[in-house]
């Protein structure tokens, strides 16, 4: 199995975290569009707003795995013991 | 409209080519293995190849084609930049580092790693082979769409054009100019794309009555004989005493203008025939002046009745896009916020354009443009288009559909073979990770533009209705010349970028996984590069055939075939291989096969293709709703799952986990 379990655990919660804001997003689009004619700040409505957010969200959500993950990139680069260490650790196991 | 080459379009469109040409020549002189043509020697730095992930992704479709649907449609185009964007997060948190840890130069290296089956190879190359093709049609259709009106060439000199050049791409360097283009592209795509912003917002609105040709639109109304065919006569006196149309006849409705919404009214001695629109509303009954655009079974054609001209001046359909009543009655709102730009654009009207296609029994065509005054406040709301429906529907299987497009945009992006070889060119999974998060940065800041480039043509005053492709090139157009020259060579190298990392995506997978793997032909490196390369070209060829064929289809309609087909093929197998460790041989091969098949049939046979490509009654369609992917990517999903279940311990034991290399 991928060799830094780490990496992938952070990596499967963002991600999931990011599926709900935009399965919401979509499903309030599909079911319930009058929320989205709603006026947020600065007299913008919210189907602007919530678009505008989707984006600004992966963006950040990206940034935050990177920094995460950022010792993993000098461990790599050095030919890490700890990823090793990881495989053999993990075993079979799904 | 009739388009007029630019010199300093031409000229600049020729420095783009030239300076690409010239820096694949000089970076190719490198490439001589394998793995320099295929992946760059895994030696382009993390930045590079992030911002090349930009320019390998807003491909065509995205840059023209969301510009254009937001400009016609308002929100609905952003929705698209929305699911495309989220796609990436599917690539940065669930497929980069595997991909790049467990492959060497294609996807089917990744999904092959624990098995070394030659089965799992061919269905995988197959698959590779049969999205980069679809995929390739829109950017070539996009390339020939592109020419014909801003270098004066016909579409088909256009798709050769572009397919020429990329194949020298190609064939020169590999993976590492094809690289530094895309880097050049992407960052010059975004940086213009900046600067139009700026100045849409510096612009601001401007209440109108036409385009930027100086042609009012004019309305009449509201009208008190509200019935044009039971009360023509009163109606005619009306036109007269009221609104200054003087003599003005109704020509009787016969043939295709039956029951339409039409109206013929002939005026002054020479009695030339305006079309108007009877637009029934609240507010009371107005006729809108339309332009209409006739094709006359001999292949004339006539514009608002006139046979259209070929220099400027003539006949000639009138650009369109005007704001028709801005916030408090005011005439010019001057330079606007971000965010003021949209709160003033919700407190307005703008005229949208909508339009019908009457064919008539001489096998002539009239296509009606109307006009479709439209509240600020429905524009920056989904569900104008045709595809987004399903929003204002009551009916279940139009929100099905609306889903089903949303999760094939979702899952879409990270089973692109183009973007996952870009995985290959980078020197560790750190690297790959890096890489990822610089394209969804460079990425989403374009897809934030989008928005405020689509509304900006929206209301440019230059959109030609017959053709939603143009609506970001004719925006810059509106701002001046130079402008519009280096959006429009940009848009060039757009099509050039993508189609010459979809040609090599192809290529390697034909020479490595189908040729090399599959049917295990022995070759050296040298060897392998050389086929190649002509694979390249192979490829390159079948992709201008199909671009001239398919010239008439929709650039965005082609690029949802193409998410739905790689989503619904390449996903199950490669979320699934990373992630159950029970996944067998047999379980890939069926995940893929069944995906990839079941995702085309039920293209071929849905309502869009039915009236758009045959031709036929969309009501005869065989699927219930036109998109794939809430069925087939759970279908490919499931069969992984039973296949796999069913074929525990047959076969060999899969191989210890291991990079391609060993």
């Amino acid at each position: 199995m991928p060799t830094n379990r780490s990496n992938q655990r952070i990596g499967l919660v963002l991600f999931t975290l990011y599926l709900l804001l935009y399965g919401g997003f979509v499903l309030l689009m599909a079911f319930d569009a009058e929320q989205l004619q709603v006026t947020g700040p600065g007299q913008v409505n919210m189907a602007v707003w919530s678009g505008f957010s989707l984006i600004v969200v992966a963006l950040v959500l990206s940034l935050v795995y990177g920094w995460v993950c950022r010792s993993d990139g000098h461990a790599e680069a050095a030919g890490s013991t700890q990823a090793h260490d990881d495989a053999v650790s993990q075993g079979d196991g799904a | 409209m009739i388009y007029e080459a630019s010199p300093i379009a031409v000229g600049c469109f020729f420095v783009f080519v030239g300076l690409t040409l010239g820096l694949s020549f000089f970076l190719g002189r490198k490439a001589k293995s394998s793995a320099g043509y295929f992946a760059a020697h895994g030696q382009i730095p993390w930045f590079v190849n992030g911002v090349a992930f930009a320019g390998d992704y807003l491909s065509a479709a995205s840059f023209l084609g969301i510009c254009g649907m937001i400009a016609f449609y308002g929100y609905d185009g952003f929705l698209y930049s929305i699911g495309y964007l989220a796609g990436w997060i599917v690539a940065l948190f669930v497929v980069a580092e595997p991909m790049k840890r467990l492959g060497k130069f294609t996807f089917a290296d990744a999904l092959d790693a624990r098995f070394g089956s030659k089965g799992i190879k061919l269905v995988a190359g197959i698959s590779t082979l049969a999205v980069s093709i679809f995929y390739l049609i829109p950017q070539m259709v996009g390339a020939g769409v592109l020419v014909q009106p801003l270098l004066g060439f016909p579409h088909w000199v256009g798709v050769m054009l572009v397919g020429a050049t990329v194949i020298l791409i190609v064939v020169l360097a590999g993976m590492v100019s094809t690289t530094w283009v895309q880097f050049l592209k992407g960052s010059l795509l975004v940086v213009f794309s900046t600067i139009l912003t700026v100045l849409i917002l510096v612009r601001g609105f401007t209440a109108e009555e036409g385009g930027a040709d100086g042609h009012a639109f004019r309305t009449l109304g509201p009208l008190t004989n509200t019935e044009p065919v039971r009360q023509a006569e009163a109606l005619e006196k009306e036109l007269a005493s009221t609104w200054g149309l003087q003599g003005a006849t109704i020509t009787p409705a016969e043939g295709a203008w039956v029951d339409q919404p039409f109206v013929r009214i002939a005026t002054g001695t020479d009695k030339g025939t305006t079309v108007w629109h009877l637009d029934k509303g609240e507010a009371g009954v107005f006729l809108r002046e339309t332009q209409t655009l006739k094709k006359t079974a001999d292949g004339q054609v006539l514009v608002n009745g006139m046979p259209k001209g070929t220099k400027k001046g003539e006949p000639e359909l009138h650009p369109v896009g005007h704001v028709s009543r801005l916030p408090d009655g005011k005439d010019k709102t001057g330079s606007l916020g971000p965010l003021e730009f949209f709160s003033t654009l919700e407190e307005s009207e703008v005229v949208l354009w909508g339009n019908k296609k009457l064919v008539h029994e001489d096998g002539s065509t009239t296509t009606v443009y109307f006009q479709k005054p439209t509240a600020g406040s429905r524009i920056l709301q989904p569900g104008m288009h045709p595809r987004f429906q399903g929003i204002h529907s009551d009916k279940t299987l139009d929100k099905i559909d609306l889903l089903s497009l949303m999760l094939a945009l979702f899952c879409g992006t990270a089973s692109l073979p183009h973007i996952l070889i870009r995985y290959y060119t980078v020197k560790d999974e750190a690297s790959a990770r890096k890489s990822t998060i610089v394209g969804i940065a460079t990425i989403g800041f374009f897809y934030v533009l989008t928005l405020y480039l689509g509304l900006g043509a929206m209301t440019s005053g230059t959109l030609d209705v017959t053709n939603s492709n143009m609506s970001a090139p004719l925006l810059a157009f509106s701002i001046g010349e130079w402008l519009f020259a280096a959006i429009s060579a940009i848009a060039f190298t757009t099509v050039l970028g993508t189609v010459s990392g979809l040609i090599l995506a192809s290529s390697g997978a034909v020479t490595h996984d189908l040729m090399a793997n599959a049917m295990g032909m022995e070759m050296t490196d040298a060897q392998q590069v050389r086929v190649a390369k002509i694979a390249s070209v192979v490829v390159g060829l079948v992709a201008i055939v199909l671009g001239v064929l398919f010239q008439e289809l929709n650039v965005s309609y082609l690029v949802g075939w193409a998410f739905s087909v790689a989503a619904s093929a390449n996903l199950p197998s490669l979320v699934m291989c990373l992630f159950w460790s029970r996944t067998t041989r047999q379980g890939v091969i069926a995940a893929v096969v069944v995906g990839m098949t079941s995702s085309l049939a039920w293209i071929l046979l849905s309502a869009d293709t039915f009236s758009k490509v045959y031709g036929l009654d969309a009501d005869q369609a065989l699927v219930p709703f036109s998109q794939p992917g809430i069925v087939t990517i759970p279908l490919g999903f499931l069969t992984l799952v039973a296949v796999s279940l069913a074929t525990q311990g047959t076969g060999p034991a899969p191989v210890a986990e291991s990079p391609a290399e060993a």
